[in-house]
């Protein structure tokens, strides 16, 4: 196993948490606005964001699958780095079920989603109200799940950091130790 | 007397002819003089944000006067009820009721008139009238397709408007940007022939 992340896992993996955290708080903002242009507006954006992370988080997919993790530190008992692999697979799960969801609520509230307002997603499923408030209760839920699982990912890597005294933290920032591409 | 049973004679003949006439007016070219709303539909077509949504009006009523054979005499009047305007989302059927878009309070009703019916060939036909909407009017005209079948007819046109013309949607939303200014009306109207 290589002892550090390469230089693009360490790009997509920054990328993809600005991505979450504006995506999230626009998300959570936007909601409770009255209706105005500005909030159509922002409607779209956060369309468009989320549909833009979902293909950024695939091509991260790939990559993690193409390029193994460096490997745990030896001092992690076997339930810590058990719970550890299950956080990160949540994660990723999370990361597609999100967007996924978000386009099927649009779909089923009868709002299609075009990405960019140039490209036309298919609706998968037809307008329906009640699949529509149904598909929206998935998607906050789903979301402050993966908030929860991020805060934890956060303390985590602190713990690392200041606890453990181990490279966790550091391995992933950028501009490290002269990392793989 | 002569005279008289000339022209005795002669009313007889033209009240024939006049019978006649109408015996072949009646069998040959129907009148349909209402549409069934039931079966009849009055929708629209709008982008916002390049996310094409369709909408409906559910309240709706005609008076129409057209037969094919006599287009000079052919009449419509469409009269829709604002409130019933469905957008496609609730939040969108609360917020088109006020000032800023359809005021339905002060204007119910949009009203359309007819001026002029044109044939086009075939099935296909053309309305010009006036349209009302907000207090304000503007000149449209509607391409149309008119399929008879038996004792009704199956009426499917359309046509384009500009909704700044009428004022529908002020302030920030006057801005097209978010809004298409095209709004595009649909009618799939089943008319019905006169009792005789």
């Amino acid at each position: 196993m290589p002892s550090t992340y390469t230089r693009t896992a360490i790009a997509l993996h920054w990328l993809v948490a600005l991505g979450l955290t504006g995506a999230f708080a626009l998300g959570l903002y936007m909601h409770e606005l009255p209706l105005s242009p500005f909030k159509l507006k922002l409607y779209s954006w956060h369309k468009w964001a989320g549909i833009s992370l979902f293909m950024l988080i695939l091509v991260r997919l790939a990559w993690r699958i193409t390029h193994p993790a460096p490997s745990l530190p030896q001092h992690m008992p076997a339930h810590v780095r058990a719970l550890a692999h299950t956080t990160h697979v949540a994660l990723y799960v999370l990361m597609l079920a999100i967007p996924l969801s978000g386009w099927l609520m649009s779909s089923a509230k009868g709002f299609q989603t075009v990405w960019f307002g140039i490209l036309p997603l298919p609706d998968l499923v037809a307008k329906n109200t009640e699949l529509g408030d149904l598909l929206q209760a998935v998607h906050e839920t789903l979301n402050l799940t993966l908030a929860a699982l991020i805060l934890g990912h956060i303390a985590a890597a602190l713990k690392h950091h200041f606890v453990d005294r181990d490279d966790i933290l550091r391995r992933m920032l950028p501009g490290g130790h002269g990392n793989p591409p | 007397m002569k005279e008289h049973q000339f022209i005795h004679a002669l009313r007889g003949v033209t009240a024939a002819a006049l019978l006649a006439l109408g015996t072949v007016g009646t069998s040959s070219a129907a009148e349909y003089t209402s549409i069934d709303p039931s079966t009849s539909r009055v929708l629209f077509q709008y982008t916002q944000m390049g996310v094409g949504m369709d909408g409906a009006f559910d309240r709706f009523s005609a008076a129409i006067k057209f037969d094919p054979a006599r287009l000079a005499d052919a009449r419509a009047a469409l009269d829709i009820q604002v409130a019933s305007i469905d957008t496609g989302s609730a939040e969108g059927n609360d917020e088109v009721k006020t000032k800023t878009w359809f005021n339905t309070a002060a204007h119910p009703v949009a009203h359309f008139e007819s001026t002029e019916f044109k044939a086009l060939g075939g099935d296909r036909y053309e309305v010009a009238g006036t349209l009302t909407i907000k207090g304000k009017t503007r000149k449209v005209t509607a391409p149309f397709t008119f399929k008879p079948d038996g004792k009704a007819a199956t009426v499917r046109g359309g046509f384009a408007l500009k909704r700044n013309d009428f004022a529908i949607g002020e302030g920030e939303w006057a801005d097209t940007s978010i809004v298409a200014n095209d709004i595009r009306i649909n009618f799939d109207l089943r008319a019905l022939q006169g009792e005789k």
